[in-house]
């Protein structure tokens, strides 16, 4: 070790980050920026940092590898704000894991910032602005601190914007760092400044041309310093143009990579692979960044009308055919290639002495090669569950030879195990996934399916001698039958363990309400991979005692501490919290007549126009690939799984759109509406019968200045004078879904079994998003004018919002049945509720639609008694019921 | 210093053993931690543990002395708690640099001593400065993640006036230890690099982290390397680990340290992991026959022990090592060439 180390530069934050030579361009995610993003600034306006946390998040999950803070906003305390978001990030492990860059242009802030942060952080940025003694106050201070820091291309004079300027900058600040502080090299980050091309001026013609060269230039001339930029910049003539702009970005990052820029800021929904932008587009882009040709500007303008998306062939390599049996087959489970098998097997038959010796030899080998790949995350579930149907149709084509030497029963399984969706729940997407990993692992299941009522599970369970029973449930209330489930579970003297999984299922829920209810083993399980380790190590003969006691003890210990924590929070009354509601202005002005009153049936929706409006993202943490679409089609780990996927999705979509098994349909109304009370919604059909929606209130304590929200604030009251509309809506894009599902279960296809249920989530996701759009735009008509990309849509930059019953701002489901009375949803399209009140094809959406301009997604939190009693005396329930459906909301007092 | 550095290239170098282990074997009561002087002191003083420096001065020279019969090589000062921050429980932050002075003196008197005795083996006092019973990255308040109990500022300032106190006192060296939060250390770590440029004197600097289980992290979260990487930008005569886990359980730790680490590299683990009442009770050979591990990969530079290891566990340590050559690392003039503005 006595060689001079090499000098990396390395940041960390709870793990390690160092950047050689080797590494990839390092993607600073720049989502947690007030200048970056709107809404991230409106959650820091509003003091919601808890979901101002979840941007940070989805950047964890999008592949950033440094997470950029700014808090630089003139209505912002920002000092206050770095120091309250960076503190509660560091709370969460999943987030802090990442090195942090903490931006601003405040001295202050920035010093504050690194006060906060155990890792060593990236500073952003200093410059030469205030001249030498400043910016070496900066550095020394930041080197004492620990971090990293960005040079800006900028001194006493200005911004550097020539080539050779951003080299002189860069030199001159090298030299005082390193030579007058002893500032490490490897440390130092330049920012060359990114300016935009193709803007029609003559003086920005070389603007990328200077970038490139200059970082060149740094990285040749000054030993160990880095190159980093924002990318965003460069395109920003072609706002509104996205194939162009993406074009744009990838080949000017193709060209400044290869020049050495090794970070930057680049937004990953923005960027296209280099190697498949087409070529003419290509050629006048790069005209445009390397200022090829006098009139590049021109033409790219010109060409970029005509730019349109093109698909690409593929051709197939047959080469493996050639090679021997059970490689053959072990390939075709591995890629889960079906075409083939069933020759395959028939050879491997006729080799065999029995015909169950293929499945317990061939066929098992290739399984447990797949097992392994899983098990150590070189594959992924939609493979997985690609090879169960590679597996499913070799034992299908080996059954009837089994039967006729009446070898039946000779195969071994690992265990027994039943799965289903409780009673009144309709989601069974994971379900299913489980329920194949397992199989693919050799155990036997039995899969009730969904809306399985308790008496059945159990009988089921003693019938068949089951080893372990698995429940799903994606909406509240199943939380409640899950707690049922178990109860009925002791009583009867049952020991099997208890598995339990979905969306709405915690740790905590299990922990605090369904383990103390069963004296045998419960687990939280939530993935597949997981799934298949837990019911490993519950069956295990030798081990499986210690293993479950040590389940028993591990959520009595965290049943304790979330116990004893539950109660320190602090709730304000009902009648205070109305007192703290929040106040709109209501003005003449600031409503629309809607174009449109009474209620509006889409009876064929074409799934063609919906098809743009689909977000990705929750399609591939379905199928536990996590990431941000599109940048998880190039994410190294799961990059060629996820592209793998959209394929299939993308292939899949096509032909229901083609063939119209899938239907969609929806409804919805728009109606005058005034506020009643402090928390209801009174509104009147044209018929001029009589509606109201109870809307539930904030309680858990805020800060002073942050209201207490109920939905029912953004609805004028009587006494604004002024007459005000709400609206509600349900769209389904699930009739046929579940036959077509099942026609591919039937076939030993579960993978396009799950698809056609993941595809249709989606689709009633799109409908929902698009709906709301022609609501805005059209039926509604306050805002005639949008025009926002489906990115814009994602990222809900619109005016007004439609809260769903059963999501955090109105938790209750009950008022969905006021909907469904309301808009006679199930006469009108065949949407029906279930007795947990979960809509039925679960391929729907239903929701209000507010439009007041500061009308703001938020949680409910938890409640007190006292809103229950007055919300069961509002609707005129008996309060068991209102408690037994707002229980999850429900503080622990 | 030049000693110092000196010595730690030709040998491995023994740091002593636990001085709280030591004391509980004197049985000290309330009257014992109070002294005379401080007889009438309002609150309860028993467990004052830094306070002996200055009510008990005999039996805190005499382990030192049994640590260095022992054949450490570098002792450590009784002021593991001794800030502002750890007195505050005592109502006793006014003494802050009277009790970190006299625990340097009491402990470089030993040292001096000792040298005397053995000119070829020369002993260096290391003023320990503890984690403190707050962190600054972490909320001990679970329903609100984002509040701090100490902030970095005040705890750079508790650091600096141990530190002065433990200067004055005449150490050699400091040592940051048992650190479980990394901001923590970099506050003290901001403190000395603060103190170093008011007086011009270099004080060498060891840094030890705490990887508190299995997790193989930080109480703060952070891995090894990012550890390492977190506290690099000190010129440090060591990084390393101890105390929470036993010899054997810090290995694959340590040798990440000593992957990625330029500098020299330190362990005092503890002595295995404690019994179902927490008390430790691995042996001195069964102590140094895990450390043998170290030794033959040739992990480190400076090995001692932490909880429940005594002069006995320390005298097994000091001859194995002798077997031994210590790690090689970078060199260290170069690591502590980062130039003082």
């Amino acid at each position: 070790m006595s060689e001079t180390a090499p000098r990396y530069l390395k940041l960390s934050g709870l793990e390690p980050l160092v950047i050689t030579p080797e590494s990839n361009f390092i993607n600073v995610g720049e989502r947690t920026n007030v200048a970056g993003s709107r809404r991230f600034l409106r959650l820091v306006k509003e003091g919601n940092y808890g979901e101002a946390l979840e941007i940070a998040r989805d950047q964890v999950e999008g592949g950033a590898q440094i997470l950029d803070v700014n808090m630089d906003d003139g209505l912002i305390d920002g000092k206050e704000a770095m120091v309250t978001f960076l503190n509660l990030m560091m709370a969460e492990p999943d987030i802090a894991r990442l090195p942090i860059m903490i931006d601003s242009s405040k001295w202050e802030i920035l010093e504050a910032g690194l006060q906060v942060v155990q890792g060593k952080c990236v500073v952003n940025s200093i410059s030469l602005k205030e001249g030498e003694e400043e910016f070496l106050y900066q550095a020394r201070k930041i080197r004492q601190y620990g971090a990293a820091v960005i040079i800006m291309a900028f001194d006493e004079t200005g911004q550097a914007d020539s080539y050779e300027r951003r080299i002189e900058i860069a030199e001159r600040s090298y030299k005082l760092l390193t030579e007058r502080i002893g500032f490490p090299p490897e440390d130092l980050i330049f920012d060359l400044n990114i300016f935009p091309v193709a803007t029609g001026m003559e003086e920005h013609r070389r603007n990328a041309v200077d970038f490139i060269e200059a970082t060149r230039w740094v990285r040749q001339n000054l030993p160990h310093a880095s190159v980093s930029g924002g990318v965003s910049n460069i395109s920003f003539s072609f706002r509104g143009n996205n194939a162009v702009r993406e074009a744009m970005h990838s080949a000017f990052l193709y060209h400044a990579i290869k020049a050495g820029m090794n970070m930057g800021i680049v937004n990953p929904g923005l960027l296209e692979v280099y190697d498949d932008i087409p070529n003419d587009l290509l050629e006048h882009v790069e005209d445009v960044l390397l200022d090829r040709r006098e009139d590049a500007t021109e033409r790219l303008l010109a060409f970029a009308e005509t730019v349109e998306g093109r698909e690409k062939e593929r051709s197939t390599d047959l080469s493996w055919r050639e090679e021997p049996l059970q490689d053959r087959i072990t390939r075709a489970l591995v890629k889960g290639i079906d075409q083939y098998i069933e020759e395959d097997v028939e050879e491997a038959r006729l080799a065999s002495a029995a015909p169950i010796e293929v499945i317990e030899g061939p066929l098992m080998t290739g399984m447990n090669v797949v097992g392994d790949l899983f098990g150590s995350g070189k594959m992924f579930l939609p493979q997985v569950v690609k090879s169960a149907r590679v597996m499913k149709k070799a034992v299908a084509y080996l059954t009837p030879y089994i039967e006729a030497e009446k070898d039946k029963g000779s195969r071994q399984s690992a265990g027994r195990i039943l799965m289903a969706t409780v009673k009144g729940d309709v989601h069974d997407i994971g379900k299913n996934i489980v329920s194949v990993v397992l199989a693919c692992n050799n155990y036997e299941i039995i899969d009730l399916g969904v809306m399985v009522p308790p008496e059945r599970i159990l009988q089921v369970a003693r019938e068949e001698e089951v080893d372990i029973i698995g429940l799903s449930g994606l909406i509240t209330p199943s939380l409640d039958e899950m707690v049922y489930l178990a109860r009925e579970m002791e009583r009867e003297n049952f020991r099997v363990p208890l598995l339990i999984g979905g969306a709405t299922t915690s740790r905590a829920h299990t922990a605090v309400k369904i383990d103390p209810a069963y004296s045998a083993a419960v687990v939280h399980v939530n993935d597949a991979s997981r799934a298949v380790t837990v019911v490993g190590d519950l069956l295990q003969k030798e081990r499986s005692q210690d293993y479950k006691a040590g389940i028993k003890l591990d959520y009595e210990s965290f049943r304790e501490k979330f116990l004893s924590r539950g109660k320190e929070k602090q709730y304000n009354s009902l009648e205070e919290a109305r007192a703290n509601a929040l106040k709109l202005e209501f003005t003449p002005d600031g409503i629309t007549i809607p174009r449109t009153l009474g209620v509006n049936t889409i009876e064929a929706m074409n799934l063609r126009t919906l098809e743009p409006y689909i977000d990705w993202t929750p399609f591939f943490r379905t199928w536990d690939l996590h990431g941000r679409f599109p940048d998880i089609l190039k994410d190294k780990v799961v990059g060629q799984q996820a592209t793998q996927l959209y394929e299939d999705a993308r292939k899949l979509l096509k032909k229901l759109i083609r063939e119209g098994q899938l239907q969609a349909k929806a409804v919805f109304g728009l109606f005058p509406a005034v506020r009643q009370g402090a928390d209801d919604i009174a509104l009147q059909t044209p018929e001029g019968e009589d509606f109201v929606f109870r809307t539930l209130r904030q309680q858990a304590h805020k800060k002073q200045g942050v209201p207490h929200r109920a939905l029912a604030d953004y609805i004028a009251p009587p006494e604004a004078g002024v007459q005000d509309y709400v609206g509600c809506f349900c769209v389904t894009a699930g009739l046929g879904c579940e036959a077509l599902a099942l026609a591919y279960e039937q076939a030993g296809d579960d993978y396009n079994s799950i698809m056609v249920k993941a595809l249709a989530d989606r689709l009633a996701e799109a409908f929902a998003e698009y709906l709301h759009r022609e609501v805005r735009v059209r039926h509604w008509g306050y805002a005639p004018n949008e025009t926002f990309d489906n990115d814009a849509l994602i990222r809900e930059a619109y005016r007004g919002i439609r809260p769903a019953p059963g999501y955090p701002a109105c938790p209750d489901h009950l008022e969905k049945e006021t909907i469904w009375e309301l808009l006679e949803v199930e006469k009108r399209i065949g949407v029906r509720l279930t007795e947990s009140l979960a809509m039925w094809p679960a391929a729907s959406v239903s929701g209000y639609y507010f439009a007041h301009e500061e009308a703001r997604y938020f949680g409910l939190g938890k409640i007190l008694p006292d809103q229950v009693t007055d919300f069961a005396q509002r609707k005129e329930i008996p309060r068991e019921v209102a408690e037994k459906w707002l229980r999850p909301n429900l503080a622990e007092q | 210093m030049a000693d110092l550095f000196k010595e730690l290239e030709q040998r491995i170098l023994v740091l002593d053993g636990a001085m709280g282990t030591m004391l509980q074997a004197y049985k000290f009561q309330e009257e014992d931690f109070r002294g005379k002087r401080f007889a009438d002191w309002e609150s309860s003083l028993a467990g004052n543990n830094d306070l002996l420096s200055i009510t008990q001065p005999e039996a805190l020279a005499e382990v030192h002395r049994a640590y260095l019969e022992a054949g450490a090589d570098i002792i450590e000062t009784n002021t593991f708690s001794a800030t502002s921050v750890g007195m505050a429980d005592y109502g006793m932050e006014a003494l802050v640099r009277e009790i970190n002075r006299e625990a340097a003196r009491i402990a470089g008197e030993a040292a001096r001593e000792y040298t005397a005795k053995t000119p070829e083996k020369p002993r260096f006092v290391a003023g320990s400065i503890g984690p403190t019973n707050k962190t600054a990255s972490m909320s001990p308040d679970v329903n609100d993640p984002g509040y701090r109990a100490i902030t970095f500022d005040q705890l750079r300032e508790a650091y600096r006036e141990q530190a002065e106190g433990l200067l004055e006192g005449g150490v050699d060296l400091f040592l940051v230890e048992t650190i479980f939060d990394t901001l923590n250390a970099k506050a003290a770590l901001f403190a000395l690099q603060e103190l170093r440029e008011d007086t011009g004197r270099e004080i060498p600097i060891m840094v030890s982290g705490t990887i508190t289980d299995a997790s193989g992290r930080t109480l703060s979260g952070q891995t090894p390397e990012a550890f390492l990487i977190s506290i690099s930008h000190m010129p440090l005569l060591s990084v390393g680990l101890n105390c929470a886990l036993g010899a054997s359980q810090l290995t694959p730790y340590l040798k990440v340290l000593a992957n990625n680490a330029t500098m020299a590299i330190s362990a005092h683990p503890n002595a295995g992991l404690p019994n179902a009442f927490g008390a430790y009770d691995q042996g001195p050979e069964a102590m140094a026959g895990q450390i043998r591990e170290y030794l033959e990969l040739g992990l480190v530079n400076i090995i001692g022990g932490c909880c429940g290891t005594t002069p006995e566990h320390i005298r097994a340590i000091a001859e194995l090592v002798q077997s031994y050559k210590p790690r090689e690392y970078a060199s260290t003039s170069q690591a502590n060439t980062l130039t003082t503005p």
